[in-house]
């Protein structure tokens, strides 16, 4: 069996395959919806090892993939202003935009720096009172509670010279725009585990039951994803439809409630364009009007870009679970981790990265998306 | 940036309002805030997502999340040392 002997624990790994074959009964298709569960289903070749008819869809759970284009764009545009110094989580910054990227600026000159957590560009603000620190604010549930502690202590500083550029993204609104779309066909979702560490598992439930889709909420160590395959493939199996716990350890049904009181007072919900997918209602998080002053967007006016993904890319098609990266004509020749024309080779949590890094090759696949 | 790392808390101070805490990521220490996780004591280990502890984890749960995110291709140090980190190679 291949790459079951590298498991932690091999032989429960055997087992969980095992009973996942014995419970399986009819073709199936679940989407995970981290990027870092699909580095380890790809990696582990855990799609390799499921009974046929058993189909993991990779979903659009990578933060840097779905960064809306436009957004890039503008954080290009501000980040080439004079006076401005730009920062970015490292992932951000060799995300291809329309025409350029923020290392590109950089190395021409542009003053963008690399921040480990929010807090530190708030830092670099108090630091060059006479400058205009801007912290480029993406991710999902995850980073939001750090940026909107950013925001607060900005505020309570009452620091003039730092914004954030917001392009903040939810992950339930997304499933729900899946399940509406006729194309996909999943069949039941395992939800990402440190998206619940945050904010629990309760804006799950009205979607397992609306869809009658199950949803698990799964780890990402490889002996996670079985077991949350396996429940998701019982609850199938016996018309269940509902939000199991498969990530007992880290993840409560409530979440950090500390963290979502924060998110709630710093950011309003919004509608989200995902790049490659489009917009999505209610799915994006922007700044509460009591803190609109450190919105980015509207003290650089950066608006009116056009935008241009680059025509060889289908990660529109792999974000939404449509297509898999080796369905590319470029993947892995005019498209690497060192030279991306997309999105999804960018992060380790990208679908294109995780396939590229652990040496699928184009012609070597033969189960698509 | 998505990716929790889990890490060890070896210290706990205030400053300026903000609960702080010194994290061991299997060698690597950085600053935390702790404030979203207020009961938190030396020893624990915590989930930390760019800068802030999230949720706290047994050891063995931390070791092995650990491990695994060492297995991404730069992904430890890109969440981790991101300023320093040069890039995939290939
Ligand atoms: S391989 Fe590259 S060009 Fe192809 S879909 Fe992935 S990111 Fe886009």
């Amino acid at each position: 069996m291949k790459y079951v002997e590298e498991y932690r624990d091999p032989v429960l790994a055997k087992q969980l395959l095992a009973e996942i074959r014995e419970a399986v009964t009819r073709p199936w298709s679940l989407m995970e919806v981290c990027g870092g569960q699909t580095h380890t289903i790809v990696r582990q070749g855990i799609d390799d090892l499921l009974p046929a008819g058993l189909r993991m869809v990779h979903g659009p759970g990578c933060p840097v993939c779905v960064t809306p284009l436009e957004l890039l764009d503008k954080a290009c545009a501000i980040a080439a202003q004079p006076n401005v110094i730009f920062t970015s989580y490292g992932d951000m910054l060799r995300v291809p935009g329309s025409q350029t990227d923020l290392l590109s600026l950089k190395a021409r000159g542009a003053d963008v720096r690399i921040v480990y957590s929010p807090m530190d560009a708030v830092r670099i603000a108090v630091d060059a009172p006479d400058r205009e620190v801007v912290f480029f604010a993406v991710g999902f549930e995850t980073t939001a509670p750090a940026n909107a502690m950013a925001v607060i202590s900005a505020k309570d500083l009452g620091l003039q010279n730092f914004s954030v550029l917001v392009s903040h993204v939810l992950v339930p609104p997304a499933m729900t725009a899946i399940l509406d779309d006729p194309e996909c066909g999943i069949d039941a979702f395992l939800a990402a585990g440190h998206v619940c560490a945050v904010m629990g598992w309760r804006e799950y439930e009205p979607i397992a039951e609306k869809y009658h889709t199950p949803i698990v909420v799964t780890g990402f160590e490889p002996l996670d994803l079985l077991e949350g395959i396996l429940m998701a493939v019982r609850q199938l199996e016996t018309g269940t439809a509902k939000v199991e716990n498969q990530y007992i350890r880290a993840v409560h049904r409530l979440g950090n409630t500390h963290a979502q009181e924060a998110i709630k007072r710093v950011f309003s919900i919004i509608d989200r364009t995902w790049r490659g997918v489009g917009s999505i209602p209610d799915s994006g998080l922007t700044l509460a009007p009591e803190y609109a002053q450190f919105d980015a967007a509207s003290r650089f006016k950066v608006d009116g870009i056009e935008t241009a993904e680059h025509a060889a890319c289908i990660a529109g098609a792999i974000l939404r679970g449509t297509m898999l990266p080796t369905d590319c004509v470029a993947y892995g020749s005019g498209c690497t981790p060192r030279v991306p024309l997309g999105a999804p080779m960018v992060s380790s949590e990208g679908t294109c990265a995780a396939f590229f890094n652990a040496g699928r090759r184009r012609d070597a696949v033969t189960v698509g998306g | 940036m998505c990716l929790g790392i889990p890490g060890r808390v070896t210290s706990v101070v205030t400053v300026d309002g903000l609960l702080m805490g010194l994290v061991d990521f299997g060698g690597v220490r950085k600053d935390v805030c702790l404030s979203y996780l207020p009961e938190t004591g030396i020893g624990d280990y915590v989930v930390v997502h760019v800068g802030f502890a999230i949720s706290r984890l047994d050891e063995d749960e931390a070791l092995r999340t650990l491990e695994i995110i060492r297995s991404m291709p730069g992904a430890f140090a890109q969440e981790l040392d991101p300023a320093g980190y040069a890039g995939p190679a290939e």
